[in-house]
């Protein structure tokens, strides 16, 4: 203490005792402040967030706006993303819907660009700009160990919220203006939880506390099942239902028996 | 009722009949049991006159022996469903093998569609093969009924067949229609539910159909059992009934045979019905119902487990009825909207829905059921045929015909708009302006083109008629000039393209026409109005000395220029314009 | 051919004039140019002059004909043997093994009857064309006399043209007979007068205080669970004491969406001010054209619409009919929160739901620009 006190008229003093004190202050601050996370559960770092902010940058911005914004113009619309949370920007991008190449009725799937170290860096970004919904973890959207009643009861839940729109096989279907229900068939659990989750473009929202996970899980699991099911009768047509059945009725039906029909009257080779 | 069929001189052939004076073995076998049964129902004089039937041979004649083979399938896969089939709405939880089912509640119809599907052996085939042979049913009867009206087989003396055979096609959608609504699952549920609330919005009786019909409001318990008296019961009974009559007639009236060298309206040329028709359409049947079976086995149709059970808040994306229904489906989609409705004083007339449930069902059957008399009433024709015409030879008639395929086929896409717009992509709003406004104009386009194409076909029968058959061959004369070789077609086909009958336009009546009152007067005009509109275009046969004179022009002459006109020398034209020929059939048009 | 072979039938025109019936063929050469040149001439088939071919084609229907026995016991081998649960997969077929097996065994032995039955005609059996003759449709002209004759004679030995009241009276009777038979089925169902209507189609279960709950899972739902864009299919909470063919027609008129939208992008008029939660609106699920359920809801459009014929309302302004034959515009549910915040109605609905019908003018129903 003899050497700090017996200096202190040094001309270095002041400027010691100042940098001192910004270190002491700034080290307060640091272990006193909030740590800077994006989202409480997903527990996205600095580094991500800044890394998405780039990337959105470059690949977002020109129709979601700098800051996701959103921004709606004679040619583009770009809804805002604030509150979207982490859950849409996962679905959008890894299915390659977002970004859309060209303005349209519906973004369509199509092959993603985005590696998943992106998907998450653009996910931190979104869910830093206001909360929303998170991606879901393995146990959430996972639907094995389900009993007979779960899966049961997960048709009848599909059959309420969903077949309206994507059919009773979720093949999909029909909206107005040439928007449309996209095809279920094949989609791994996690991309229909966040579907149900986020609500992308047209499809309603079916927040957790409505349509609870355990509800999600039992109707993703009744989807797996009947889609790995094979189908008892035959070939599916399809699976739309009276359509295509007609249609193959006519062409396969009619159509054998008429060639049947011919062979049947026909004249046949003559001997001379 | 003809004596036993005159054979045709035959050429030698090495199978030799069975010499006349021995006995065979088939013969010997039945001879006892023939006696017998003939000592008590006399079927040997009953037996007679049908025993070697004569039965002309086409590939459309089977047509409508599709219709009957998949009647019969459906009777007998039908009798196999009843035996396990509930029809209650009694609900139950379901306790079955299907297991994302498992513990729903369900009515006893369903649960027992469902046993039949996975715990009955053999139930989901018989389940699909009844399902296939109905929708085959159905196109079978169109597809006949399409061949009859196109060569004009419903004619005099066929009409009454022709109208048993709008009744049956009548019954049979109506038939196919009540029976996919028997398992009560949500596709035919939500049918049931149009079909409750199109009738409740009918105008005046509307409530009163829908309390009766449902015994009180949508679903309640009876509406299943009430469909299955009818569809096991009543409506196959009608069908059976018409089905008797329909065949009836046609022994009767023996079949119509395609024009062609041997035939005539007198005779029938064919196949007698033992051996020959029997092992033939005998076979057919077994086909059909083989075809039917292999359907079922590779072919699902109408998977209720998939679909689930009736929920009346519940509905699929895409449902439509079964095809036959579509047209009906269509005429409901394409409606426009906001949708169109009367108020009056305190009622309301819901045309929106009225118009397309009435509508388009009443113009089919009733204009079916009218068209071979309005025909008969504008042709004025009143004799017999048994001569079947090439549809090109009636250029009205097939426009018609084909315009209202157009109608049919426009309102058939209509109950899919959906799936067009998805399967190709396309606005569904868009699909259905196009529809709306295709249904008032395509027929018309249609039948414009169809009866040109016609009209081309009669020219190019009558280039063979009168300058041959187009070889190929192109020959040069020593003048430069290029022609065609044509050589001349047998005297048999020559005979098929002029055997049809003809119809004439008829100038309006004028003075010298009879005696006709003021309203039979405007009705005559009418008629010869209509056969202008209908024959007027019709080219018509060559006569025996056009066809004389061609012949020894092609016998001197070297060919025919390429290019050049049908009129020099060839007598007055080729019915360029039919109804102003001067010469033999002028008398047709003479005031 | 003698007269006495044939019964009342015809005889050959072309023998002689002795036809009833007019004149089938026409043999005037102005309408037949060209004469009949006559059945074409018989030529053999193959098999007919070759005994090798014939040989041949006997043993393939003998072959066809062989098969059916092994197919139809193949047929009981997969009855009994296949299980239930197996199933076939190749290619693009994935199906049940039994119904496969059980199909294509019965389908090829009754398609090989019938392959082996039309090839022995077409190939075997004698192909030697027949002729039969035409009678017209119309009877003898004797016979249609003596009908005639023997109808007057009945009608004579009647004596009903002589006393025309019995007649009369009979038509009345036979008229009338029929009237119990009508009036026995009056009882089809109940009669929907204006009192029946207002219990059934006009009411549902919906009252003031009824708790808006899920459909399916019977929870109830709280206004703050649900977000913008947001879709829940409902139903009332007192839906689920009822059970069967009760539960299913009360089901049918009840079901309803509740959606959320912002308040600022939708229109609500003011009669409806109350009527609605925070942007959080519910509407009647059946549609109005022929009572489809609808939940095809667009969250940015705020347009539902109904998969049966493609009617489409605007639940932002009111539920009215944008496109599609619907013609009248969806009903809507006055809604409010209770005390713990879960959605509760205020009254039942102030228009029957689903479709018109002819008794009530609907004129007063919710139109576009109402207010």
């Amino acid at each position: 203490m003899r050497f700090l006190s017996s200096r202190r008229r040094h001309p270095a003093a002041k400027v010691a005792l100042l940098l001192f004190a910004l270190f002491v202050l700034g080290g307060l601050y640091n272990v006193v402040a909030p740590a800077e996370r994006v989202s409480a559960d997903n527990g996205y770092s600095q580094q991500q967030v800044d890394e998405g902010r780039k990337l959105f940058a470059v690949g977002c911005a020109s129709c979601h706006g700098l800051n996701g914004e959103g921004q709606t113009t004679e040619t583009i619309q770009g809804p805002s993303l604030i509150g979207v949370g982490a859950a849409a920007v996962d679905f959008q991008v890894s299915t390659g819907r977002m970004p859309m190449s060209r303005p349209g009725e519906q973004a369509p799937v199509k092959p993603n660009r985005y590696s998943d170290e992106e998907i998450a860096a653009l996910a931190a970004y979104v869910a830093s700009l206001g909360p929303g919904p998170a991606i879901p973890t393995e146990t959430e959207y996972n639907p094995e160990n389900l009993s007979e009643e779960d899966l049961a009861r997960g048709g009848e839940l599909f059959r309420t919220n969903c077949s309206a729109c994507h059919n009773f096989q979720g093949a999909g279907g029909a909206l107005p203006d040439g928007r449309y229900a996209p095809s279920l068939i094949g989609l791994d659990s996690k991309r229909l939880y966040l579907a149900m989750l986020t609500g992308p473009q047209q499809m309603p929202v079916f927040s957790d506390e409505v349509l609870t996970p355990e509800d999600k899980r039992v109707i993703i699991g009744y989807l797996n099942e009947l889609h790995e099911r094979p189908q008892d009768g035959g070939l599916a047509l399809g699976g739309i239902g009276p359509v295509s059945e007609g249609l193959w009725a006519w062409i396969v039906g009619m159509g054998l028996l008429v060639l049947f029909a011919v062979w049947i009257t026909a004249k046949g080779a003559k001997a001379k | 009722m003809p004596e036993p069929a005159v054979t045709v001189p035959e050429s030698s052939s090495v199978e030799a009949q069975v010499p006349k004076k021995q006995a065979g073995p088939v013969f010997r076998i039945a001879r006892g049991p023939v006696r017998w049964a003939d000592e008590r129902l006399g079927v040997a004089a009953l037996v007679r006159p049908y025993f070697r039937k004569v039965f002309p041979d086409h590939w459309s004649f089977l047509l409508g022996e599709i219709a009957l083979y998949s009647f019969i399938v459906l009777l007998l896969s039908g009798v196999f469903l009843c035996i396990w089939f509930k029809p209650s709405m009694a609900e139950v939880e379901y306790e079955g093998s299907y297991q994302l089912l498992h513990g729903l509640p369900m009515s006893e119809a369903f649960a027992s569609t469902l046993a039949l599907s996975f715990d009955i052996r053999g139930g989901l085939l018989l389940r699909q093969m009844h399902h296939w042979a109905a929708m085959l049913f159905v196109a079978a009867m169109l597809a006949h009924s399409l061949r009859i009206f196109f060569t004009g087989a419903f004619r005099k003396p066929r009409e009454i067949n022709w109208l048993l055979g709008v009744g049956l096609l009548a019954l049979g959608i109506f038939e196919g229609f009540f029976g996919y609504s028997l398992p009560d699952d949500l596709l035919s549920g939500t049918g049931m539910r149009f079909f409750d609330g199109a009738v409740r919005a009918t105008p005046v009786i509307g409530t009163w159909v829908e309390f009766f019909v449902f015994a009180g409001q949508f679903p309640g318990d009876l509406i299943i059992p009430r469909l299955y008296f009818l569809h096991i019961l009543l409506i196959p009974a009608l069908i059976l009934a018409l089905v008797a009559a329909h065949l009836a007639l046609v022994f009767y009236h023996k079949h119509t045979q395609f024009p062609g060298p041997g035939r005539t309206e007198d005779s029938v040329v064919g196949y007698p019905v033992f051996p020959v028709y029997a092992a033939k359409a005998g076979g057919f049947f077994f086909i059909v119902f083989g075809v039917l079976t292999l359907m079922g086995a590779l072919m699902q149709i109408n998977p209720v487990w998939v679909v689930g059970p009736y929920n009346p808040a519940q509905v699929s994306a895409g449902s439509q009825p079964d095809w036959y229904m579509g047209f009906a489906e269509g005429a409901i989609r394409i409606m426009p909207g906001p949708g169109w409705e009367w108020h009056i004083g305190s009622t309301t007339w819901s045309w929106n829905v009225f118009i397309p449930l009435a509508l388009p069902m009443t113009l089919l059957f009733v204009g079916m059921a009218l068209y071979p008399f309005i025909e008969q009433w504008v042709t004025g024709d009143r004799s017999e045929h048994h001569l079947l015409d090439r549809p090109r030879n009636n250029p009205t008639r097939t426009g018609l015909g084909v315009a209202a395929m157009t109608w049919y086929a426009v309102l058939w896409a209509g109950g899919g708009n959906d799936l067009i717009a998805t399967q190709f992509d396309v606005s569904l709003n868009a699909v259905t302006w196009v529809l709306r406004v295709a249904v008032f104009v395509a027929p018309v386009v249609a039948f414009l083109i169809t009866k040109r194409v016609c009209i081309g076909l009669q020219r190019s029968d009558h280039d063979r008629l009168l300058h041959g058959a187009e070889t190929g061959v192109i020959e040069r004369d020593p003048s430069g000039r290029y022609s065609e070789r044509h050589r001349p077609i047998s005297v048999g086909e020559q005979y098929a393209l002029t055997q049809q009958s003809e119809e004439y336009a008829l100038l309006p009546a004028g003075d010298g026409d009879g005696e006709y009152r003021d309203r039979q007067l405007r009705l005559e005009q009418l008629r010869r109005r209509a056969t202008r509109f209908y024959f007027v275009d019709t080219l018509h046969k060559p006569t025996r000395a056009e066809l004389e004179e061609a012949a020894a022009h092609h016998h001197h002459g070297a060919g025919h220029e390429i290019g050049a006109g049908h009129g020099d020398g060839h007598g007055n034209g080729h019915g360029e314009d039919g109804a102003v020929i001067a010469g033999t059939e002028s008398e047709h048009l003479a005031p | 051919m003698s007269e006495e072979d044939r019964d009342t039938g015809a005889s050959p025109l072309l023998a002689s004039h002795d036809h009833h019936g007019p004149e089938l063929t026409d043999h005037d050469p102005a309408h037949y140019p060209v004469p009949d040149p006559g059945h074409p001439e018989h030529l053999p088939r193959l098999t007919d002059v070759d005994p090798k071919a014939a040989d041949r084609a006997t043993r393939q229907v003998a072959f066809f004909f062989g098969m059916v026995p092994l197919f139809a016991i193949g047929f009981a081998v997969v009855y009994f043997a296949v299980p239930g649960d197996w199933f076939f997969d190749f290619g693009p077929l994935r199906a049940n093994a039994r119904n496969l097996g059980l199909g294509v065994t019965f389908g090829l032995s009754l398609l090989f009857i019938g392959i082996g039955a039309v090839q022995w005609a077409r190939t075997l059996m004698s192909d030697e064309e027949m002729v039969d003759l035409r009678h017209g449709a119309t009877s003898k002209p004797e016979d249609q006399q003596w009908m005639l004759t023997e109808l007057d004679k009945t009608v004579e030995e009647s004596k009903l043209t002589r006393r025309k009241i019995i007649g009369r009276t009979l038509l009345a009777a036979l008229g009338f007979v029929f009237v119990p038979m009508l009036v026995g089925l009056a009882d089809l169902g109940p009669w929907p007068t204006k009192k029946k209507r207002a219990e059934t189609i006009e009411k549902t279960l919906w009252a003031e205080g009824v708790r808006l709950v899920n459909d399916v899972t019977f929870a109830p739902i709280k206004a703050d669970d649900i977000e913008i864009g947001q879709l829940v299919n409902g139903e009332p909470e007192n839906l689920q004491d009822l059970h069967g063919a009760e539960f299913q027609i009360e089901k049918a008129k009840a079901a309803i969406v509740v959606v959320r939208m912002d308040p600022n992008t939708i229109q609500i008029p003011a009669s409806r001010e109350d009527w609605q939660v925070g942007g959080i609106l519910c509407y009647s699920k059946i549609c109005t054209h022929v009572g489809c359920p609808i939940s095809l809801w667009e969250q940015q459009t705020h347009h539902l619409l109904c998969p049966c014929h493609q009617s489409t309302f605007d639940l932002g302004n009111s539920g009215v009919v944008i496109f599609g034959p619907a013609a009248r515009s969806l009903p809507q549910l006055p809604i409010t929160t209770d005390a713990e915040g879960y959605l509760v109605a205020r009254s039942d609905f102030t228009v029957p739901v689903g479709p018109s019908y002819f008794e009530r003018d609907s004129r007063q129903d919710f139109e576009e620009g109402d207010n």
